[in-house]
């Protein structure tokens, strides 16, 4: 761990990988693109192998919060700014993925209109203006990017300029995605209020409850998952990413040493912003609803304890401790709804005080391959 | 005898021709028990126009489900006992009576015609409830109705207030001349209501002459309001504004001077709510007597509860994250969860009842629309006597020296022989027994429910930061600021924008001066 090996070992292009990474890389890729499929698709309900629905759309969902992880990971773990507003970035791509299904709808709502219900139940004639592009796919989509993507270089900008860092940034993110749930409850605002929108038909004229587009939108998800895992791969090894960990570690040296962090706080927080909101597109039609209720200041913390637990400024970590977290939460609510706040109080504490390095920094310990993985 | 065949002959005029004080009937009674809805509702509004004690009595009864009727016979039945409704007598039962049913509509109308009563009753209080309630809601139906109460009213301050009910009714009448009188009329009441009133007639009227009054009208009352409204805005901008004073006093303290990010701040709060609970709950149950005095014993008990839970966070995890800002506030929103987990193990999930004690309900009214509860006035005193007590003790106490010094210069203070780490538990200790005093006076205001303290930790942050880290006075202008500058927003957009508005502005404003509104003077590059 001593600095004179590092400055050594920097001018080699470090692979992508380690050849083990890479196997554990593929076996999730063949889990996810062939494994699951079949598993619960051909293999009969009676059998053990059975993949079940409900597994199935767990699983998807989780893959979906590991999205969010990794996002945090590279903005916490790599860059050093806790974000507790991340939970807004994944709100608005499930927002803008939301009104392309509510599009969708068409003609078969409750109210046989072309109007999506709760406009007709407002008694709106015609939609507002920011619904117009909605019946397009491919606008929609854009917005996924665009929606979180704006947001976060707009915000990031006038706050990183002004040099907040630290708890206050976290705080005053906190109070965005807190100002932006309560704008999303009015009904005013034209996204469906406290119920937000749900009871999804179809997604590209395909019915969306049938289970091949449920299982293509888990391959989806998890091909997105592994991709964004790669990418972020790349981008904390490229010079980038150097710099954003420099800036953890020292933000001021970084600065008198001719670098402008700005840029490459910027460029991050935009980056983290839009796999959240990419995450939360792919969520919606999964989970089948969105309401403002995800930007509430706890979703988004607890983003960053799935980063945590899992161990910060390693790839890994983000998505182990998103499947950690999320698996106990599907199994305490089931088992024990009473003890389930006790507990993720105790994990908050627990990582905090005796895991900082989460469970990935746990099993090398263990295995004594310490790496550079300092957080 | 015939004066009785022209009440049951002739029930339509009868409310014109009779006095207003004459005797129940049997006819009269039957009618208002017997028979359809239509039939009985009818029968009740004739019975009412010529109403006494004892029509009075059988209406209520009625409402009660306490008649029974046998044959042509009807009978008031409470505890066991028959009365005759007509009579007043004690009478047998028959076997075999019939329970009087009255459905929903009737039942309406019941509590119609006793607010009605209530007009011709010989009690002032009763008698002015009842015309506030007609001039909230008038009704041109009524209007016959409140002639007559004009015409026996002798009170005049009553009489007044009468007119203006009389004036709000005709305002919905058909005949313009007499919308006209009444939109004049208005213009002398002083009341909101009246205001509303004639705004929901103006979107109504189509006569141009009318119109025209009516907006003279709401102009004359919307200037001798005008002083009155914006006081009254700015008394719960400050009470707000107090509120968020306790409950970022605390954290002033723990972050501000400590720099401990304490995200279960929130449920100190919470905490010392349901201290307050607790106490009054012990008081009701062992010193009912002495039931109005509990609030000053919850005082020190919300103190100490909260002290006492602070002082633990701080020993078992706060202290071993200093100088660990990011890790503090998640170990610190982990202590939330479980606090708030224990309190519904503890206390259920639903919202307990807190009652003010009897010398803190009720109103101090100032002007015509300007009144003053009595707990939000104490709440505004007790902000003050709190605020008042931390800059006592931070800047006079040997306590407050220690934890300035150990502030400013940790390795220093300890050179000199402060115990740091049991000043940091002290100060912490402090930070949250303010919480705690917070939720003590929260209880008297607000819902006590385990997220009660969700609701103001976003603002309590808020607030410490716009004033500036470690700088009690920026905390006290920051919150008043914060109390009146959303109330006026929220009278001009509503409460949801205008809270929306001053998250954005408090955003807008950081960037500006990331260090607040009271900057500490410093050269340092780590802004």
């Amino acid at each position: 761990m001593n600095s004179a090996s590092h400055i050594l070992e920097l001018p080699k292009a470090a692979p992508l990988m380690s050849r083990s990474g890479w196997a554990v890389f593929l076996v999730a890729l063949i889990m996810v693109c062939i494994f699951a499929p079949l598993l619960n698709m051909l293999v009969p309900e009676s059998s053990v192998f059975h993949l079940s629905d409900f597994a199935i759309s767990l699983i998807g969902k989780i893959m979906c919060y590991a999205i969010c992880a990794l996002a945090m990971d590279l903005i916490w773990g790599y860059t050093g700014i806790l974000s507790l507003g991340h939970g807004l970035f994944f709100a608005l791509g499930g927002y803008a993925m939301g009104m392309y299904l509510m599009r969708q709808i068409g003609l078969d709502g409750n109210y046989k209109s072309g109007l999506p219900d709760f406009m007709v139940f407002l008694d709106w004639k015609t939609l507002p203006w920011h619904w117009l592009g909605s019946a397009s796919f491919a606008f929609q989509m854009a917005m996924v990017v665009l929606a979180p993507g704006l947001l976060a270089l707009v915000f990031g900008f006038f706050a990183f300029r002004s040099r907040i860092k630290g708890v206050y940034f976290s705080i005053i993110t906190q109070a965005l995605t807190f100002a932006a749930m309560l704008l999303f409850f009015r009904n005013e605002t034209g996204f469906g209020g406290n119920n937000g929108f749900t009871d999804f038909k179809r997604i590209l004229d395909i019915p969306i409850a049938q289970p091949s587009t449920r299982m293509l939108l888990f391959v989806l998800t998890g091909l997105t998952l592994l991709g964004f895992y790669l990418f972020s791969c790349w981008l904390v090894q490229s010079k980038f990413g150097r710099v954003l960990q420099a800036i953890r570690d020292a933000e001021s040296r970084v600065m008198f040493s001719g670098y402008n962090p700005v840029a490459y706080k910027l460029t991050i927080w935009v980056i983290s912003a839009i796999m959240c909101g990419i995450a939360g597109a792919l969520y919606v039609p999964q989970v089948g609803i969105i309401n403002p209720g995800e930007m509430s200041p706890a979703n988004s913390i607890e983003m960053a304890i799935w980063t945590a637990v899992g161990g910060r400024a390693t790839l890994i970590g983000p998505i182990v401790g998103a499947f950690a977290v999320n698996g106990a939460k599907s199994w305490f609510t089931a088992a024990f709804p009473e003890y389930w706040l006790y507990f993720l109080g105790a994990i908050f504490i627990a990582v905090t005080l005796y895991l900082p390095q989460g469970i990935v920094g746990l099993v090398r310990k263990i295995a004594g391959t310490s790496d550079g993985g300092k957080a | 005898m015939i004066q009785k065949i022209v009440y049951a002959s002739l029930l339509c005029l009868a409310s014109f021709l009779s006095a207003p004080s004459s005797a129940l009937t049997l006819q009269e009674a039957l009618g208002m028990a017997v028979g359809d809805a239509d039939a009985r509702i009818q029968a009740l509004n004739q019975a009412i126009d010529a109403a006494d004690d004892k029509t009075a009595a059988l209406i209520q009864a009625l409402a009660d489900d306490a008649v029974k009727t046998a044959g042509d016979k009807i009978f008031i039945v409470r505890d066991g006992k028959a009365t005759d409704p007509v009579s007043g007598l004690a009478v047998v039962l028959p076997d075999g009576a019939e329970d009087v049913i009255s459905n929903n509509r009737m039942r309406g109308e019941l509590e119609g015609a006793q607010a009605i009563l209530k007009l011709f009753s010989k009690d002032d209080k009763l008698r002015g409830q009842a015309i506030a309630s007609l001039l909230k809601d008038p009704d041109a139906s009524k209007l016959a109705l409140l002639d007559k109460a004009l015409a026996v009213e002798a009170n005049l301050a009553l009489k007044a207030k009468l007119g203006l009910a009389r004036a709000a009714a005709m305002l919905g009448s058909t005949d313009k001349a007499q919308r006209l009188e009444a939109a004049k009329a208005l213009a002398e009441s002083k009341e909101p209501s009246t205001q509303l009133l004639l705004n929901e007639r103006l979107k109504l009227e189509e006569d141009a002459v009318v119109k025209a009054q009516l907006l003279a009208s709401l102009a004359k009352i919307k200037s001798s309001l005008g002083l009155g409204e914006t006081l009254g805005v700015m008394f719960t901008g400050i009470s707000l504004g107090s509120i968020l004073l306790l409950a970022a006093l605390g954290l002033a303290i723990t972050y501000g001077l400590m720099g401990v990010i304490n995200m279960a701040h929130g449920e100190l709060i919470m905490v010392g709510a349901y201290a307050t609970y607790v106490v009054q709950t012990l008081f009701r149950q062992y010193l009912p007597g002495a039931f109005d005095w509990y609030l000053i014993a919850a005082i020190p008990v919300a103190f100490m509860a909260s002290a006492l839970v602070g002082a633990a966070m701080e020993r078992s995890v706060i202290r071993f994250l200093y100088g660990r800002p990011l890790e503090t506030l998640l170990a610190t929103w982990g202590i939330s969860l479980i606090l708030m987990q224990s309190v519904r193990t503890l206390f259920g999930a639903q919202n307990v009842g807190v009652e003010n004690p009897s010398w803190m309900s009720g109103n101090f009214a100032l002007l015509p629309n300007l009144s003053l509860p009595y707990n939000r006035l104490m709440i505004v005193l007790f902000a003050a006597m709190v605020l008042f007590g931390v800059a006592l003790v931070i800047s006079k106490t040997r306590l407050g020296l220690f934890v300035r010094g150990v502030t400013q210069n940790r390795p220093m203070a300890a050179c000199m022989g402060v115990n740091t780490a049991r000043i940091d538990t002290y100060a912490f200790s402090l930070g949250s027994g303010i919480a705690g005093l917070a939720g003590c006076a929260l209880s008297q205001v607000g819902n006590v429910g385990p997220d009660l303290g969700q609701n103001y930790i976003v603002d309590s942050f808020m607030v410490v930061v716009l004033g500036g880290v470690g700088q009690l006075a920026g905390t006290v202008y920051a919150a008043l600021g914060l109390g009146v500058l959303n109330k006026f927003l929220e009278g001009w957009q509503g409460a949801v924008l205008a809270k929306i508005a001053v998250l954005v502005f408090i955003i807008v404003f950081i960037q500006k001066r990331p260090q607040g509104i009271f900057a500490l003077k410093g050269r340092s590059a780590e802004a």
